[in-house]
């Protein structure tokens, strides 16, 4: 516990207090195959200088958090008292990257979330009453979605949707659209990559379930039916609360997975219409600029919003231990 | 005839090889390590780099896309995991702001006699690197497509616009332009350019302070803008890799390109022989009246990592020099517009040469210009999806790229 999530998360919090040095600049001629010209430069000496007696960094207290990038302070008291409206205002805070990728998170961690509990449910349920002869081999093909990489599901779903792919197609068919494309429009992208994280987690959710049916007393389901219980009334009041703690587990988990939600966005190449908390951290480190104080923060706050979003779910799986225990 | 032309060419390779083996490269020990990019030309350098090993000579190398993410952990170790980078005007200012890379001068004046003075990086009066081969994005056109609507290959943006619409009105295509615009790497350089091209200054000058936000920067996106709707609607994920095999598809009648892809639409892969023989490498074309093309120029040359032995630096120098031989040029013509003597430049090169030629710029070898760069990537966006005017992504892009440069230490 201590090594391996107390340590690195300690670090991340130490990085996010601090920036880069500030760089020493120096005026320079460079000259090249296509022409000369003066440029300012850093000074790797004097800047390795620096670097020497303080290897952090320069200490930043919070800024880094309260910055542009992030929670946007100055900028969000600029938008309120200039913006008229509530949309203006609401507009204006869509247009901050923290903001933006926030939004696209929360939204497609509730709706996937409930998604897949639902789903999942309902699939363990039809599966339960299939004949053993064909039970095996759907539960193995249900469980494909779950099986494939999402980077590479993300990808494969990618080339299909693309205008001259098999979904893309036949979308512009039924609509009788040539010009439609999933790639193109903001809300069809969303759409897409919501759908797309459905169909990835709900096999979890199913199997969770469906081992979870396995274990439902028979004899309560078979007073129930005395009683004169339809098969919906039966999965209402017998199957679901007893599968509650299960459901609980599942939301938990959907919960924190949606909240990292990465990897589609990569691979439908979505970054223009949707970008999330994991995608600005992958942002700010990838390429020529590393900006390690930013991803640290951002890491952090990721952390705190899944907290946050977690809180509740926790405390109710506190409580029902806690009755079980009197 | 060509069944000669590859008999001599391999007879010249095992000539060369052989050679290496008994005369070597005049490299008597040392290690050679290698770190670059992954694609055909820098294939051919290294490759002819690794004749001068054997003996008490080690190589090593490493052909990756991910280099720009190696090289500043490999070459901060002491000693350096690779003794050489292959770079660009874009990758080795990193190298640089971090002082890892060895002044050359001493190695080019005792091995680097076969230099031409075009191919010295001199950076304070220092040469930091030594440049091999040219690249830069040009328009390539569909000739018969142009005569079909009776145009003359565009010279400016205006006339693309004119040109795209000619070609939609006339029914042939819908879509009949498309430039790198995916929203990443590739869309801030087409801002770049584009911005360039109107003249524009990115920092103020004598500072790191970004300036953007004015009638050149609109004008840079309004033209973005006007040429997308001539573009098919997913052109924002459209990189080299979606353009190119559209072009040899035949859905294509403009495109703005790297030259380093016109090989491939020129050869006879991927496509038909009506569209490679009706494909035409043009200049990039200017814009909003400027003279300059709206392009950057790039190079890719060699580095030297600081935290080696002299021993193998030089073993290092000599190979790399060696790589980039007159031999090397010969066997590898048509792979790059190389910059040494020994090119003769063929049709996949003429769009390079243009851009050159007409004067564009080359990308601001800036410490902090990657920050505005991935400010475009982050903002632009929005604005050529409709969602806000170009004053506001404009002021967006010099907020971002504040935040990020104060992080950096660039700016307080």
């Amino acid at each position: 516990m201590l090594l391996f999530i107390a340590l690195p998360i300690a670090s991340v919090v130490v990085q996010s207090l601090f920036v880069q040095h500030e760089q020493v600049m120096i005026e320079v001629e460079n000259c090249g195959p296509f022409k000369c010209e003066t440029v300012i430069q850093a000074d790797p000496d004097a800047t390795a200088a620096l670097r020497e007696s303080a290897p952090l960094g320069k200490y930043n207290a919070l800024k880094t958090y309260t910055n542009r990038n992030h929670l946007a302070f100055d900028e969000l008291g600029d938008i309120w008292s200039t913006s008229e409206t509530f949309f203006g205002f609401v507009g204006g805070v869509y247009n901050l990257p923290f903001y933006k990728a926030l939004f696209f998170t929360l939204t497609y961690t509730f709706l996937v979330a409930p998604s897949v509990l639902i789903l999942g449910l309902f699939i363990a349920l039809g599966v339960n009453r299939l004949p053993e002869l064909v039970k095996g081999p759907t539960i193995f093909a249900s469980l494909l979605p779950m099986i494939v990489t999402p980077l590479i599901g993300s990808l494969i779903l990618f080339w299909m949707v693309d205008a001259d792919g098999i979904i893309g197609a036949t979308l512009q068919l039924i609509f009788n659209n040539p010009d439609l494309s999933l790639k193109a429009s903001a809300p069809l992208t969303w759409i897409m990559l919501i759908i797309y994280g459905i169909w990835h987690s709900t096999p979890f959710a199913f199997v969770v379930f469906y081992a979870g049916l396995q274990t439902v007393p028979s004899d309560t389901l078979e007073a129930a039916q005395i009683d004169g219980a339809s098969r919906w009334q039966r999965v209402r009041f017998v199957i679901v609360p007893y599968m509650m703690p299960l459901a609980i587990f599942i939301l938990l988990m959907q919960l924190m997975d949606g909240l990292r939600v990465f990897e589609p966005i990569v691979g439908f190449s979505a970054s223009a219409k949707a970008t999330s908390l994991s995608w600005i951290i992958f942002n700010d480190l990838f390429g020529n600029a590393k900006l390690y104080g930013s991803a640290a923060a951002t890491s952090m706050l990721t952390i705190i919003f899944v907290c946050i979003i977690l809180t509740p779910v926790l405390i109710r799986t506190w409580r029902d231990f806690n009755r079980k225990g009197i | 005839m060509k069944y000669i032309k590859i008999l001599s060419c391999a007879a010249l390779m095992t000539g060369a090889s052989f050679g290496s083996a008994f005369a070597g490269c005049g490299i008597e020990s040392g290690r050679i390590s290698i770190l670059a990019n992954d694609f055909p030309a820098l294939h051919a350098v290294v490759s002819k780099a690794e004749e001068c090993a054997g003996g008490a000579v080690t190589f090593a190398k490493n052909h990756t896309a991910k280099h720009q993410e190696l090289q500043g952990p490999a070459l901060t170790a002491n000693p350096a995991e690779y003794t050489a980078k292959i770079v660009t005007n874009g990758s080795i200012v990193p190298l640089l702001t971090d002082g890892l890379l060895r002044p050359l001068d001493d190695l080019v004046a005792k091995h680097g006699q076969s230099l031409g003075k075009n191919q010295l990086i001199t950076i304070d009066g220092k040469i930091m690197a030594v440049a091999f081969m040219a690249n830069a994005q040009h328009l390539v056109v569909r000739q018969d497509i142009l005569e079909k609507v009776g145009k003359p290959i565009p010279a400016t943006y205006e006339e693309v616009l004119e040109t795209a619409e000619a070609i939609r009105a006339a029914g042939i295509m819908k879509y009949p332009f498309a430039m790198l615009t995916k929203a990443d790497w590739n869309l801030g350089e087409e801002v770049v350019n584009m911005y360039l091209g109107h003249g524009g200054e990115f920092f103020k000058p004598g500072t790191a302070e970004a300036s953007v936000n004015n009638a050149k920067g609109v004008a840079t996106l309004e033209m973005l803008k006007s040429l997308m709707e001539y573009s098919n609607p997913d052109f924002l994920t459209y990189n080299t890799g979606a353009v190119v095999p559209l072009w040899e598809s035949g859905e294509l009648a403009m495109a703005e390109i790297w030259g380093s892809s016109m090989g491939s639409l020129l050869d006879d892969e991927g496509s038909t022989p009506a569209v490679v023989s009706n494909t035409v490498p043009a200049n990039a074309p200017t814009v909003g009246g400027g003279s300059n093309p709206a392009s950057t120029l790039w190079w890719d040359g060699f580095s030297i990592a600081k935290n080696i032995s002299d021993e193998d630096a030089e073993a290092t120098f000599i190979a790399l020099v060696n790589g980039v031989s007159a031999e090397m040029v010969k066997a590898n013509n048509d792979k790059a517009v190389w910059l040494m003597d020994a090119y003769v430049p063929g049709k996949s090169a003429e769009g390079v040469s243009m851009v050159a030629a007409a004067g564009a710029e080359p990308y601001p070898m800036l410490p902090y210009m990657g920050l505005l760069h991935g400010a475009f990537v982050a903002e632009v966006p929005d604005f050529l999806q409709g969602n806000e005017s170009a004053e506001q992504t404009l002021a967006d892009i010099e907020a971002a790229y504040t935040a990020s440069a104060k992080e950096k230490g660039f700016l307080k």
